[in-house]
């Protein structure tokens, strides 16, 4: 076995230190190490997309990154998404479409959808659906996701939403 | 009287959400408890084989593994996994052990479990376990397992776990030669449903109380506990099951697994509490599968196109044992093989057999998807054989309104007669094709548009609800004023939190934030039955509005002696008890006061609809599109309506998923192959974007208080049957007909070959 | 499903990484993105005792228009290239392609050259290398060596890489104004791995309304992408009609070679394949006609 190592990082705006063994993944060290368990792990295979987290405003899957690999890297994770509201825009819009059942692949959705539209707030149905699916979801049957998504533009529009990365 | 509902009806945002969107939602794996071990499971990597010998003693060598423990370590005898529903005589012969012994049976069956330090040493010390398999003949298939040549239960004699014959009506009566008749094979591939998140437990076992307590419960928390207490040589009182955030289930968290014993027992043993999460490769073989299933079946209809007879045989595979809800499987589908038509004659062969696959278990609408794909795919045959349009011959046989209440016979032979109860079915498919526009849409069938051929195929559905015993909730109004609420229903993301909140909301007048549902866990209630056959609002939700009204009663009464008046004169609203001329006081004041309330026994009712699936298939590369899909359901009377839409059109995406895409493939090895999510293919959002459900309360039933039928699974029975409907009509120019599902591109390419050879001969 | 046990090492330059390579006797293998060897360390397929993260090695994101070539780096993510505007008018057919990789998700992170050394044969980016005629500059413990992509890719995940050599950068030859291409593939769904694909350019001579210099390639049929040279051949300055069309996909039938799996059967992915190239044929034909590059 590898000797662990200590890996520096910013996660939803505070560094942190954290010493994992180098075969941690990103997705286990947010939930286990950081006991930040709102990031889910559904496959382990990087195809259902629930660990999706943002890597310098970037949404990657975090079950396909090592711990290791984000060394000096900014990590926003779905805890960091409301800011100081109890809510924010894109979690207001799927509350109102009603976008989730279970929730559990919600987080991961939330995480893409974010950088999706803090990136391109005039994203069309089309390219939502596009990066919508490359998460599994099994509820809903994604209809109302896409409304939600579509309709949280305006918020990122305007302004309202905090940019992806940046976390509180 | 409290004044008229107000939430009740209403799209009412849920109260589940606010945690799961900011990912504060408590989840199996996101408990950790001091000093807990992680487990892993080691699995046959054999389909069939005597176990010889299973070598753990370098996986215990590894440095931070605690224990491996394997059948030499349970107590004799190994505990069998019992049946919940569906008690087939003689299924009892087939259950399976908590753990192999001796002999394993499938892909995938528990042979020891491992418990370290992490999961990452779990899973390094299940690389050095070896097992000395002596490989015996795997039982592939229910042609297989017939034939009784390879015995998976060598001494029950047979691999035939159900052999039975159904029957209503005068069978002799379609023997009239001038009927019209045809008879067809069908068949449906094994598939199942699959929830993001995976089982998964966290057992702790107390020894200095002797009590264990068993996070991560789901769906039927009671029955695990109290097979659990049994199996354990514990009292029931002394085993706790919690239930947590649960990610979805489908059916598949209805049983009672392996480790749900392992896990717990392996706590016991060790002294320290056990986290067990499967692992997404594990769940395609550990978790039951579903839907595989064989229909010889033939129609016989008078030549105007009425149908007098379904005659034939329904043979399913149920895996290498009998699991909890296995039987359900082939048993619902020759109940719903007449669907909401009024067959005069059914005669149905009833078969089901085991072979070395994973235990086959209940998968939302177990059976119903299936008798849909059979029933309807060949009414379409028949329709057009008699030169009647497919909508008129579906309008001139559904069972007409004035015929309901409509007896379906003894079609099961674990229970009694059953009647269809309210509706109508005529309405609700004239409803369905006018809002789909099927009339203009037709000219299309069959006919080229950019390339592509385009078909219409229609499907009608019926489904039972709210089965088993009867619930129970207990309603608590507290010093604080607000009601705190117990039931025995389980929460697995269907949002029975919110609609029970409106219950109570209304029946108290009471504002829902003041209002906390609890549930699923054995501590609440003294009993419970959980949630299954859609019958949370059922059961739960009628037996909440019964303690409802109790805890009003209670309430009034005791406002009432309060103000010197009787409790008739007590109006609720708003949280406080007013009497008329202005005196009112807060629930607070009136605290503590409870009302208890049971629901059940009652006949089931039935939800229906009709599903039209628009498809265009590109006949280059197999590809079917689904231009558009629109069902059209009643269920009676609706709580939330964006919650039952979200159910319908959930179910309609995992229906289509089953029609086009999902499979479980093994290969002569029974070996399983697409144990992955690149492999298992689920529908993602690209897939099948334009579709729509319309839900209506057009005839609520007399059978339960609330006048709700269930809504979470009669949509998933569509799909499967509107798409091969609409696929052999966009391709009946090729006079291609399809019989068995997934309509994947190379199944398309195949049958468009096979026709293209017919019409060479 | 978690990773087995590796020791990981972040090298600062090629050479530290081909040594440090080297220094597990071929049980070290390098990771890029990761996208496509985390997934199979996860099922415990591999279980190499070292990886070394080519992160911190710089100018391997580069992309560079040569005067003679495209030259892109190893370590160029499919989301760069989606959004560099030097690749899009330099190899436009390179993009269209990269649209089909896999999702958004991925290619945040999955790499031009751990495509290229994982060497999937339903991959788009190996069968771009092929029909493009790209160069794969590798490194080792002998320096750099240049590969054609043809005699780099040898079939299932297995490539021309010897123990210790890292894909550098490829380089695409300079791409002509005018010139016609198309790309198609067939997946069960969007992002799956394509159950056949095809990718194709030529050089129009819009006078003589026809064709030049043909390059077509097929993948995800067989075990590695094939040129199918024989049609390449036929096709060059044939007239843009439907006959020669025809006759084209008779003959990419002769001479593809198709596997089957539980995904299809390898009837299937051929009858598609040629399905594939006759649409992508008639699309090429009617630019040519119309005019519009």
């Amino acid at each position: 076995m590898a000797d662990p190592r200590l890996v520096n990082l910013t996660v939803n705006g505070r560094m942190v230190a954290v010493s994992v063994e180098p075969r941690r993944s990103l997705a286990d060290c947010l939930r286990h190490d950081l006991r930040l368990t709102g990031t889910h792990i559904g496959c382990e295979h990087g195809i259902c997309g629930a660990c999706t987290v943002l890597v310098d405003g970037a949404a990657v899957r975090a079950c396909l990154m090592l711990a290791v690999q984000v060394e000096g890297r900014a990590i926003a994770t779905v805890e960091g998404l409301a800011g100081a509201a109890a809510l924010g825009p894109l979690q207001e819009s799927f509350r109102r479409h009603h976008a989730l059942q279970c929730g559990f692949c919600t987080p991961g959705i939330l995480m893409s959808a974010h950088a999706l539209l803090s990136a391109e707030p005039k994203a069309d149905r089309a390219r939502v659906i596009e990066v919508l699916s490359g998460h599994l979801c099994r509820c809903t049957g994604y209809l109302p996701i896409v409304e939600a998504i579509l309709d949280a533009r305006e918020a990122y529009l305007c302004g309202a939403a905090e940019p992806a990365g940046k976390g509180k | 009287m409290t004044k008229a509902n107000t939430y009740v009806g209403s799209s009412m945002p849920r109260v589940e959400d606010q945690r799961l969107l900011t990912g504060k939602g408590e989840f199996i794996d996101d408990v950790q408890l001091p000093g807990m071990l992680n487990a892993a499971v080691f699995r046959s990597s054999m389909a069939h084989a005597i176990v010889r010998r299973i070598d753990t003693s370098e996986a215990r060598a590894l440095p931070g593994v605690v224990a491996v423990l394997s059948a030499a370590d349970l107590p004799r005898p190994i505990p069998r996994i019992p049946i919940r529903i569906a008690p087939i005589e003689g299924a009892e012969r087939f259950l399976q052990p908590v753990i192999a012994e001796g002999c394993v049976r499938y892909v995938g069956e528990p042979l020891a479990i491992v418990l370290a330090e992490s999961q990452e040493l779990a899973e390094d010390a299940l690389d050095r376990i070896e097992v000395d398999f002596e490989p015996l003949d795997p039982v592939s298939g229910i042609g297989d397992a017939r034939r009784n040549a390879t015995l998976l239960h060598p001494e029950a004699g047979t691999n035939l776990v159900a052999d039975y014959q159904v029957t209503r009506g005068d069978p002799a009566m379609a023997d009239d030669a001038a009927l019209y008749r045809r008879t067809e094979s069908f068949r449906i591939q094994r598939h199942t449903a699959v929830p993001m998140e995976t089982r998964g437990l966290v057992a702790q076992w107390d020894a200095g109380q002797g009590r264990l307590t068993v996070r991560g419960a789901a769906k039927v928390p009671f029955f695990i506990r109290n097979h659990l207490a049994r199996m354990l040589g514990l009292a029931q009182e002394m085993v706790e099951l919690i239930e947590l955030d649960v990610g979805g289930g489908f059916g598949v968290r209805g049983e009672f697994y392996p480790e749900d014993f392992l896990v717990p027992f392996a706590s016991r043993a060790v002294g320290r509490p056990v986290k067990w999460i499967e692992d997404r490769r594990e769940h395609f073989m550990a978790t039951a599968h579903s839907r595989e299933m064989e229909c010889s079946l033939e129609i016989a209809c008078t030549s105007e196109g009425r149908i007098i007879a379904l005659r034939g045989e329904i043979a399913a595979d149920l895996g290498a044992y009998v699991s909890p809800t296995g039987p359900i499987v082939p048993s619902r589908a020759a109940q719903f093989l007449a669907g909401p038509y009024h067959v005069p004659v059914l005669d149905l062969h009833v078969v089901a057999a085991l072979s070395s696959r994973t235990p086959v278990g209940s998968y939302r609408g177990p059976g119903r998807f299936e008798a849909a794909f059979f029933r309807e795919r060949l009414m379409d045959m028949a329709a057009r054989d008699l030169g009647i349009a497919p909508d008129e011959f579906r309008r001139m046989n559904l069972i007409a309104a004035s015929d309901l209440p409509y007896s379906i016979g003894q079609l099961v032979p674990y229970e009694g007669p059953a009647s269809y109860d309210t509706g109508d079915y005529r309405a609700v498919f004239d409803r369905c094709l006018e809002d789909f526009g099927w009339a203009e849409r037709r000219k299309l069938d069959g006919r080229e548009v950019a390339g592509r051929l385009h078909g219409l195929g229609l499907a009608c559905v019926i489904d039972s609800s709210g089965a088993g015993p009867g619930e129970h909730a207990c309603l608590y109004l507290q010093q604080d004023g607000n009601v705190r609420v117990h039931v025995g229903s389980s929460a697995l993301g269907q949002g029975i939190e919110t609609t029970f909140t409106q219950i109570v909301a209304d029946e108290l007048g009471l504002h829902p934030e003041r209002i906390r549902i609890c549930h699923g866990s054995t501590s609440l209630l003294d009993e419970g039955h959980g949630s299954f056959h859609s019958r949370s609002l059922i059961m739960g939700g009628n037996a909440i509005v019964v303690a409802a009204r109790a805890l009003r009663d209670a309430i009034r009464n005791a406002a009432a002696a309060r103000f010197g008046c009787t409790g008739d004169e007590i109006r609720l609203q708003d949280g406080r008890a007013c009497k008329a001329e202005g005196q009112s006081t807060a629930f607070a004041d009136l605290a503590p006061l409870e009302g208890r309330g049971s629901f059940g026994g009652a006949e089931k009712p039935f939800g229906y609809g009709t599903h039209v699936a628009h498809v265009a298939v590109d006949v280059g590369t197999g590809h079917v599109e689904i231009v558009d899909y629109l069902a059209v359901e009643d269920a009676g009377r609706i709580v939330n309506p964006a919650i039952v839409r979200g159910q319908k059109i959930g179910a309609i995406v995992q229906g289509l998923g089953g029609a086009l895409l999902e499979h479980l493939v093994y290969d002569d090895e029974a070996q399983l192959r697409t144990a992955s999510l690149a492999d298992y293919m689920l529908p993602t959002a690209a897939d099948f974007p334009q579709l729509d459900a319309v839900t209506l309360a057009l005839a609520p039933t007399p059978r339960n208080p609330l006048g709700v039928k269930g809504a979470g699974e009669d949509a998933i029975a569509g799909p499967g049957a509107a798409v091969a409907n609409a696929v052999a009509a966009a391709l009946s120019r090729y006079g291609v007909e399809p019989k068995e599902l997934p309509l994947d591109p190379p199944r398309i390419w195949a049958l468009l070959a096979a026709a293209a050879a017919r019409a060479c001969r | 499903m978690k990773f087995p046990p590796f020791e990981f090492h972040r090298p600062g330059d090629l050479p530290e990484a081909v040594d440090l390579l080297l220094s597990y006797d071929g049980e070290a293998l390098p990771l890029a993105g990761g996208q496509s060897l985390l997934p199979m360390m996860a099922f415990r397929l591999v279980a190499p005792k070292a990886l070394i993260d080519l992160s911190a090695i710089p100018g391997l994101d580069g992309i560079e228009l040569n005067g003679d070539s495209l030259r892109l780096g190893a370590l160029v993510r499919w989301c760069d290239v989606l959004c560099s505007p030097v690749i899009a008018n330099a190899h436009p057919l390179l993009v269209e392609a990269v649209r089909h990789v896999a999702h958004y998700q991925v290619r945040n992170r999955g790499t031009l050259g751990g495509s290229l050394a994982h060497a999937d044969a339903a991959a788009e980016f190996p069968a771009i290398c092929l029909v493009s005629d790209a160069m794969i500059d590798v490194v080792g413990r002998d320096g750099k060596r240049c590969i054609a992509a043809r005699d780099f890719l040898l079939g299932a995940m297995e490539t021309d890489l010897r123990e210790g050599e890292l894909v550098a950068a490829v380089r695409f030859p300079i791409w002509p104004a005018g010139r016609l291409w198309h790309f198609r593939e067939f997946a069960r769904r969007s992002g799956d791995f394509a159950l056949a694909g095809v990718a194709m350019y030529c050089d129009p001579d819009r006078q003589a309304g026809v064709c030049r210099n043909w390059h077509i390639a097929c993948f995800g049929l067989g075990e590695v992408a094939q040129r199918v040279d024989a049609v390449e051949a036929f096709l060059e300055a044939k007239p843009a009609d439907t006959a020669h069309i025809r006759e084209a996909v008779l003959i990419a039938q002769r001479h593809l070679v198709a596997d089957g799996d539980i995904h299809a059967p390898a009837g299937y992915r051929k009858a598609l394949a040629t399905e594939l190239l006759g649409r992508g044929l008639n699309e090429v034909f009617k630019a040519v006609a119309g005019g519009d590059g």
